[in-house]
């Protein structure tokens, strides 16, 4: 990887983590609020099913993660085990599209 | 005021011997202001002449003494026995992230490679028949560079780095330090392409913001902070697609 790239990956980590930090408190504070009369699947159905706005919200979280995560772990990858190189990048490219199509099928599961 | 003299000995282990060495220990005789450098020089010149060690000016300008002492990078010249030893014991190492030579002389060439690496010299953009640049020493630009140009060299900070260990290639505080320095000299005409050496997993991106280099580094400067800084003027050079 390219110095520029890098350079690109920490600008990409760091504004994933700012949609992050909305996210999670936004996320945090439903299921605080959701729990208040028990909790159950019916609600949380109830609340997401056919709800555009929460599909929008959920799609955009996951993509925040799917992003965010492996350019994490990349660095962890990096110096503790010493993993660097093409067939790490390979490796976290395909657990960015794992991550991003494991959220999304959960978002639509529950929007549809 | 009258100092009580220092009395008794001192238990010291010192590293003999290459990376493969080990810690030999010596009794050395307490004095008042005793500083960890005047006890390595008491081995060498009273017990043991084989012992390696730099040193030059004695007084914390040339960062030439720098040691682990008791765990701890410092610079043993202006390090007093009496704050750093624990139950009257030292435990006197080479730096570490650095090739041992012999003793306690580590090979610094990587550490100031790295500083030519990181583009650390400067390069102005007017010529000797040129007037002189003004820079006002109030200005944001200055005051910033100020705050980071007394680097003795010492690399206590390059010793301190946990990301060092983890990523031998790093540049390391004191290298990015020194380009931040002359990111902000308003007459250095080099910036983009110290820009681009500076930025990526070899540079300032792979610091984690520990601030071991801040905490030790014993001219109270903090590469943290020129380090941030890179990491802000290289977003600014990404955006503006000068990177």
């Amino acid at each position: 990887m390219s110095a520029r790239a890098d350079a690109w990956l920490w600008i990409a980590q760091r504004a994933s983590a700012v949609v992050l930090a909305v996210c999670v408190v936004v996320h945090l504070a439903t299921i605080i609020y959701a729990v208040q009369g028990g909790l159950s699947a019916a609600e949380i159905l109830g609340r997401t099913r056919g709800n555009v706005a929460w599909l929008v919200f959920y799609s955009v979280f996951v993509l925040a993660v799917a992003v965010h995560a492996p350019i994490g772990l990349r660095s962890v990858l990096g110096e503790w085990l010493g993993w660097r190189g093409r067939t790490r990048e390979v490796f976290l490219v395909l657990l960015a599209g794992l991550i991003a199509l494991m959220g999304w099928r959960a978002a639509l599961a529950v929007f549809g | 005021m009258t100092m009580e003299p220092a009395k008794g000995i001192l238990s010291v282990q010192v590293w003999r011997g290459g990376a493969d060495g080990a810690f030999q220990v010596f009794q050395v005789p307490r004095q008042p202001s005793q500083t960890v450098l005047d006890v390595v020089t008491y081995i060498q010149r009273s017990v043991d002449a084989t012992l390696a060690y730099r040193f030059a000016c004695r007084v914390g300008m040339c960062g030439s003494c720098a040691m682990t002492v008791n765990g701890v990078p410092r610079w043993t010249c202006r390090t007093h026995v009496d704050k750093v030893a624990e139950g009257g014991a030292l435990s006197i190492a080479p730096l570490r992230n650095l090739p041992v030579i012999r003793d306690l002389v580590t090979d610094m060439r990587e550490f100031f490679d790295k500083w030519a690496a990181a583009k650390g010299s400067f390069k102005g953009a007017r010529s000797k028949t040129e007037p002189f640049a003004q820079v006002r020493p109030d200005s944001p630009e200055r005051m910033r560079a100020d705050a980071g140009i007394e680097c003795i060299g010492c690399a206590v900070c390059y010793s301190a780095c946990d990301v060092v260990s983890w990523n031998p290639e790093y540049l390391g505080p004191a290298a990015l330090n020194r380009a931040w320095t002359l990111v902000c000299d308003e007459r250095d005409a080099a910036n983009a392409e110290r820009l681009r050496a500076v930025a990526g997993d070899a540079g300032c991106h792979a610091c984690h913001t520990h601030m071991s280099c801040t905490e030790r580094c014993p001219k109270h400067l903090s590469p943290t902070a020129g380090i941030a800084g890179l990491k802000r003027a290289v977003l600014r050079a990404a955006l503006k697609g000068d990177l």
